[in-house]
């Protein structure tokens, strides 16, 4: 477990290193959101997670996507906007989709697919099925009345709902000390709403992994909605592939602090991984990523016919 | 402090800006993103070091409640003015725009002199929810103001005039027009709302357009002066309300009208403008009144979707040439495009 843990998180660095590389190129024409530094939760979740429980996400998704067992391939198409991608396309970076896996879909209004998940959750209660929903929310989401709205009903009907929060302290450029009051944290505010929630160091990927597994046994045991709260860093700009620390809106040192507590090499060190070891992995892993590339590549735009189609479930008469 | 005479669209905002607050104190600034290092595309440079972080701040990402503060805020005196980086983020105010601040002054009698900067989205893979143009939804409800201007003498003007305008004011900005450059007069030089400007004086079509499609408007204007003939375009600058004698005026003249729109075409102000035309210059047409809107469909993000979803000067010109029976169309005149189609300029390269 440990080592897959690992893997999975080196397997998300790289991916979003791989595109931060080649995003210059302006062949990926979106908007991409990494989730350099915060590889760990989407790591821990996805592995505590079962292939039935459902995941939802926001506009940086990718981590998340990738740890629910979404296919690379396809992830990277859709970057480039080709046939072959999750959405055929039409959905770029900010929407992606694997129903295979149960990454139902991340949306790139703010807060906005928080209450989406509530909703699979309630279908799951009412199907009486033991599969949880998991929501992936930024800190800056909970600022939004979609959050409290969803987080209240969740816990009014003990949905399996599984709220995880990745608190990576910004919204863009705006620090959390400019948008919440200090004295009042997320899991408090959580709480108040009637959801359970604990803070977890978010770039531990061992603690991460055993607060998710834990609560996805309470939330399968029919305890209702939880609420863990990641604490962690974005190390590049919020949106695209550089970094911007050089803009000031950061404390200077505030980075490199977080930088040192990369969860890739304490992952490592805690697992006693040899380098060989390390290096079999990367090579393995950067193989799967240069193939999905090329194949993206190389596959063709989606027909210009038909950008009108699938509107509709049922197409209107006209 | 004197500039160049040309400048930005986003410093001809910024300079209005500037200029409200320093001559109303009353006047607040507020969204998020105002004072961070890209100042919403420049437009918020340098408002809190100059006002202060009373007056000038960013919020929490919390649309809907910013919106009510903010009418409350009104009510109470001030003059805010809120901006979003994108349209889209403002659906979450719906609510606090269309029940309170579209209500206000009818129910209460009491004015709700706020502004609402709405940036819409192009290109760059945008997709379906960063690049929506629904200004035919905030036109659609009475008492609002929806203003759309399409260059930067307008961007600054305009919104001088929807600062001090005592109504609540939807203020549209195509991100595409932050880079246009035009000549803007120094000081507090204001726009009235409710008048469109003749940008093109002709007799063969009158073209009625806002925002961004009055560029495309009069690149297709040129092409066709070269063929010798000579439309009239009509650039709307507010679309509610809509300045009905001159739009009137000059298709009693020509007798021919293309409305187009940056919207979807159904219910679109386009369409608003071939009903009322339909309606009130019956007499006067020689052809069926035409639009060109963007197609009733979701924007996708691929690139290799969007090369023909937007209508532009090329469409213009060809369906100028179907009313008028052309046999030749000067699509050699229109200007060569030397960037890809989703992008505004050869300079331009994301993500934004
Ligand atoms: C309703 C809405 N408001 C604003 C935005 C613009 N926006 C995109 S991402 C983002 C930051 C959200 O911060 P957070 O939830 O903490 O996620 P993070 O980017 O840090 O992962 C904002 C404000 C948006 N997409 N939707
Ligand atoms: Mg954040």
């Amino acid at each position: 477990m440990k080592t897959a843990l690992y893997r999975a998180m080196l397997r998300i660095r790289m991916v979003e290193e791989e595109i931060a590389r080649r995003y210059p190129e302006q062949q990926m024409r979106c908007p991409v959101h990494l989730s350099i530094g915060q590889e760990a939760p989407a790591a821990a979740f996805g592995l505590a997670l079962s292939a039935d429980d459902r995941a939802m996400s926001t506009h940086r998704s990718h981590a998340h996507y990738l740890g629910k067992g979404g296919d690379l391939e396809k992830m990277i198409a859709e970057l480039y906007g080709k046939s072959t991608g999750c959405c055929g396309g039409r959905g770029g970076s900010m929407h992606l989709s694997d129903e295979r896996a149960g990454f139902l879909a991340s949306t790139a209004i703010v807060g906005n697919s928080i209450p989406v998940g509530v909703g699979v959750a309630l279908a799951q209660q009412l199907r009486g099925e033991s599969a949880l929903t998991c929501v992936f929310l930024g800190d800056g989401a909970t600022e939004e009345g979609a959050f409290y709205e969803a987080a209240n009903f969740a816990a009014l009907r003990h949905l399996p709902v599984l709220f995880v929060c990745e608190n990576n302290l910004y919204s863009v450029y705006s620090p959390l000390s400019k948008r919440q009051p200090a004295e009042r944290d997320l899991c408090t505010l959580a709480r108040a709403l009637g959801v359970p929630a604990e803070q977890v160091d978010g770039n531990d990927a061992q603690a991460v992994l055993a607060v998710a597994q834990r609560a996805a046994a309470e939330i399968r045991a029919g305890g209702g909605p939880r609420f863990i709260e990641c604490m962690t860093y974005r190390w590049r700009e919020h949106c695209g592939p550089h970094f911007d620390d050089d803009l000031g809106y950061r404390p200077t040192g505030e980075l490199a602090a977080w930088q040192d507590r990369d969860p890739l090499p304490r992952l490592a060190a805690e697992l006693a991984l040899t380098d060989t070891d390390r290096q079999a992995m990367i090579a393995e892993i950067g193989a799967e990523i240069d193939r999905a590339f090329e194949l993206a590549l190389a596959a063709p735009y989606p027909d210009e016919s038909t950008v009108f189609d699938a509107i509709y479930r049922t197409e209107l008469s006209s | 402090m004197s500039r160049d005479s040309t400048i930005h669209a986003a410093q001809a905002i910024n300079e209005a800006l500037h200029l409200a607050m320093a001559q109303d104190e009353r006047v607040l600034k507020f969204g998020l993103g105002v004072d961070d290092p890209k100042a919403i595309f420049n437009t918020t440079a340098g408002l809190q070091q100059r006002f202060g972080p009373a007056r000038v701040f960013d919020t929490p990402t919390s649309e809907n409640g910013m919106t009510g503060i903010a009418i409350g805020a009104a009510l109470a005196g001030m003059r805010p003015v809120m901006c979003h980086q994108r349209l889209d983020f403002f659906l979450l105010a719906m609510d606090q725009l269309v029940n309170n601040a579209a209500k206000w002054h009818y129910t209460f009698g009491r004015a709700v002199p706020l502004t609402i900067r709405l940036i819409m989205g192009r290109g760059w893979g945008q997709g379906p929810t960063h690049s929506q143009n629904l200004q035919a939804w905030f036109a659609h409800v009475p008492g609002l103001k929806v203003v759309m201007p399409s260059n930067a003498a307008d961007a600054k003007g305009l919104l001088l005039s929807s600062i001090f305008d005592d109504d609540p004011v939807v203020f549209l900005e195509h991100r595409w027009l932050h880079f246009a450059q035009g000549e803007v007069p120094e000081g507090d030089v204001r726009v009235p709302l409710g008048r469109a400007a003749v940008r093109q004086s002709g007799d063969a079509v009158t073209i009625v357009a806002a925002s961004y499609m009055v560029v495309e408007a009069l690149h297709a204007c040129r092409a066709l002066e070269q063929i010798g003939i000579h439309c009239e375009l009509i650039d709307l600058r507010t679309v509610k309300p809509i300045d009905w004698d001159t739009v009137f005026a000059s298709v009693r003249r020509t007798g021919r009208l293309l409305a187009l729109d940056t919207g979807a075409a159904t219910g679109s102000i386009a369409g608003e403008i071939v009903a009322r035309v339909g309606m009130d210059c019956w007499g006067a047409l020689k052809a069926a009144p035409a639009r060109l809107a963007l197609p009733d469909c979701p924007e996708p993000t691929s690139y290799g979707l969007t090369r023909q979803f937007y209508p532009g000067a090329e469409e213009i010109v060809q369906c100028i040439g179907k009313m008028l029976g052309l046999s030749r169309l000067p699509l050699e005149f229109l200007p060569q495009r030397h960037s890809h189609h989703d992008v505004p300029g050869v300079w331009f390269s994301g993500p934004f």
